[in-house]
């Protein structure tokens, strides 16, 4: 199915020194996405310092090494070394328990994140496309789903076991725009499933390389290009709900109820101290980098060049990747820095009145121009994996109707 | 059999009977909905064994991340953490639960369903695709296999229990 990938430059061999390197590729990927995600936040704590202060004409960290750049190492040792506070009347487990959940469940999700296509020649010479994610499952677009779902039991663990009112409220409005959120996310994604006929996650990067529209008359250089990536293939509705919705589940500015300082003082991790707040702390840019990942891979191409042409195409494609992450990440404290709170029933009423119908009629919209494109007489194909083969039971197809 | 299999699944079935004991156990009501959050994580792990990849996913999505969530966020909003509240006396549910548990168990006995247990793995060639999205899409949606209904007269049922929300949740409101 890769196979007619152009921008790949260089193929490993299949076999070396007796060790079958296609199968290595999930070990080091773990390797990698741990140290990729883990390493990359205090670089983004420092990104979204500069670009705030940016934004707010100030000046922003420049005490702690050239620029500023160590302030953030400065500040993780600092959350190291802290005393480690523990309210008398928590519930105990529970409070333990939910920082760990928290960034456990943000690092398990960008697992199946499509980050580039290696290449690999066997001693026949074909060509083994993998690509370097920990577990390329067919249901790649559903696991991470999964896992964003699950982040909600940190932030409303915190909550709940901090046995303090803010908290708890935090905790709650918390779960609330997370279930509100997650369906217009799902509609937006379910376009792109529609478009790309699969959940795998490099099945929906290599449908993405095709000319703009599936039109050949094109020349080769919009191959795979920035006109054929699903923000436009969906036409363009999709990639808003889905930033909108992820900036939700992320609860980021201006979606960051849960912890408004304002309001609920620091919200759910108002009783998390040092490490503990921390963890907290790194969890959300995780899940930041793991939706932007999603974003990048769904709408924007993933590992694919933006135009198919000679400097571009012999980048890698990895590069293009964080790239295209890093983007994200900058519109997020763009936003941050630019749009004000909004209050709770606003929130609400986007959601369930605004993102909601629109990503239903998108849907089937699609779904109409689709049929438009390849009529579909309604004759089942035959399903050759029914395992058993059932004889017809009875009224079935009179009741349909 | 292999013994790395066995041994993973004798731990995820402990997991998953001590976690739902856990649920009934239970003192206070935040715990027990996390235990049967670790009893759902564990049933998709086993789904997941059984080559049903969708099934596990949307198990964990559909209970795990959004049916739970909203049992804990009831729970949290109308407070029932103090277990004083919720002390039951005197109730014959206990007895009665006991009962139809003790029957269950001697049908399953009975009918020798425990005995009858596929004691090998399935080919190869027929588990692949097992679970995937596409055979579930095509088995649920071909007029020649007896699921269509079914899964038709599901949707109307949600769809009904969505109006009767809607209307119930607006009664109150007017």
């Amino acid at each position: 199915m890769f196979d007619d990938l152009t921008h790949y430059n260089f193929t490993l061999p299949t076999e070396w020194h007796g060790v079958y390197l296609p199968g290595l590729v999930p070990y080091v990927a773990i390797a990698f996405f741990l140290g990729f995600s883990l390493a990359l936040v205090p670089f983004l704590v420092y990104m979204e310092r500069v670009v705030i202060a940016f934004i707010q004409d100030r000046t922003g960290p420049n005490r702690v090494g050239p620029r500023g750049l160590l302030q953030t190492i400065a500040d993780s040792i600092k959350l190291f070394f802290k005393e480690d506070i523990r309210p008398k009347s928590v519930d105990v487990r529970i409070y333990y328990l939910a920082p760990a959940l928290a960034t456990l469940t943000a690092l398990a999700a960008n697992a199946v994140l499509p980050a580039q296509f290696l290449y690999f020649k066997d001693a026949a010479g074909h060509v083994l496309s993998v690509p370097f994610t920990v577990g390329d499952v067919n249901i790649g677009l559903l696991y991470i789903l999964a896992m964003s779902s699950l982040q909600v039991y940190g932030v409303v663990l915190a909550g709940w076991s901090s046995n303090n009112k803010y908290s708890l409220l935090g905790g709650l409005r918390a779960s609330a725009q997370l279930i509100s959120y997650e369906l217009s996310m799902g509609l937006a994604l379910l376009c792109v499933v529609l478009l790309a006929g699969s959940l795998k996650l490099s099945d929906i990067v290599a449908a993405q390389n095709i000319k703009p529209f599936g039109i050949d008359s094109l020349s080769d250089v919009w191959k795979g290009s920035i006109f054929s990536w699903y923000w436009l293939g969906s036409l363009g509705v999709p990639v808003i709900l889905y930033t909108i919705a992820m900036i939700a589940e992320t609860n980021r500015a201006p979606f960051d109820l849960p912890e408004a300082e304002s309001e609920l003082v620091a919200g759910f991790h108002t009783e998390y101290t040092s490490m503990k707040f921390a963890m907290f702390f790194m969890s959300e840019y995780i899940s930041m980098l793991t939706v932007c990942g999603l974003n990048a891979a769904v709408f924007w191409g993933g590992p694919l060049p933006p135009l198919n042409i000679w400097p571009l195409n012999a980048v890698p494609g990895f590069l293009w990747f964080v790239l295209k992450i890093m983007l994200g990440i900058f519109s997020y404290i763009w936003l941050r820095g630019t749009v004000p709170r909004l209050r709770y029933d606003a929130l609400m009423n986007l959601g369930w009145k605004r993102m909601l119908p629109i990503g239903l009629i998108w849907l089937f919209l699609l779904a109409g121009l689709n049929l438009l494109k390849e009529p579909n007489d309604g004759v089942m194909p035959p399903n050759p994996d029914a395992v058993p083969q059932v004889q017809v039971v009875q009224p079935v197809e009179g009741d349909k109707d | 059999m292999q013994l790395a299999p066995t041994i993973f699944f004798w731990i995820m079935a402990i997991l998953s009977i001590g976690s739902a004991l856990m649920v009934v156990v239970s003192k206070n009501p935040v715990r027990s909905a996390l235990f049967l959050v670790v009893t759902f994580l564990a049933v998709a792990v086993f789904y997941v064994t059984l080559s049903a990849q969708f099934l596990a996913a949307v198990q964990i999505m559909v209970y795990a991340g959004a049916i739970m969530v909203l049992f804990l966020f009831v729970i949290m909003l109308l407070n029932l953490s103090a277990p004083e509240a919720l002390k039951e006396r005197g109730t014959i549910q206990r007895p009665i639960a006991l009962g139809l548990g003790g029957l269950f168990i001697t049908a399953l006995i009975f009918s020798q369903a425990l005995l009858q247990m596929p004691t090998r793995p399935a080919p190869a060639e027929q588990v692949v695709n097992l679970g995937t999205v596409q055979s579930i899409g095509l088995s649920l949606y071909n007029p020649n296999l007896p699921w269509l209904f079914p899964f038709e007269i599901t949707s109307i049922l949600l769809l009904i229990a969505v109006v009767g929300a809607i209307v119930l949740a607006k009664r109150k409101l007017d």
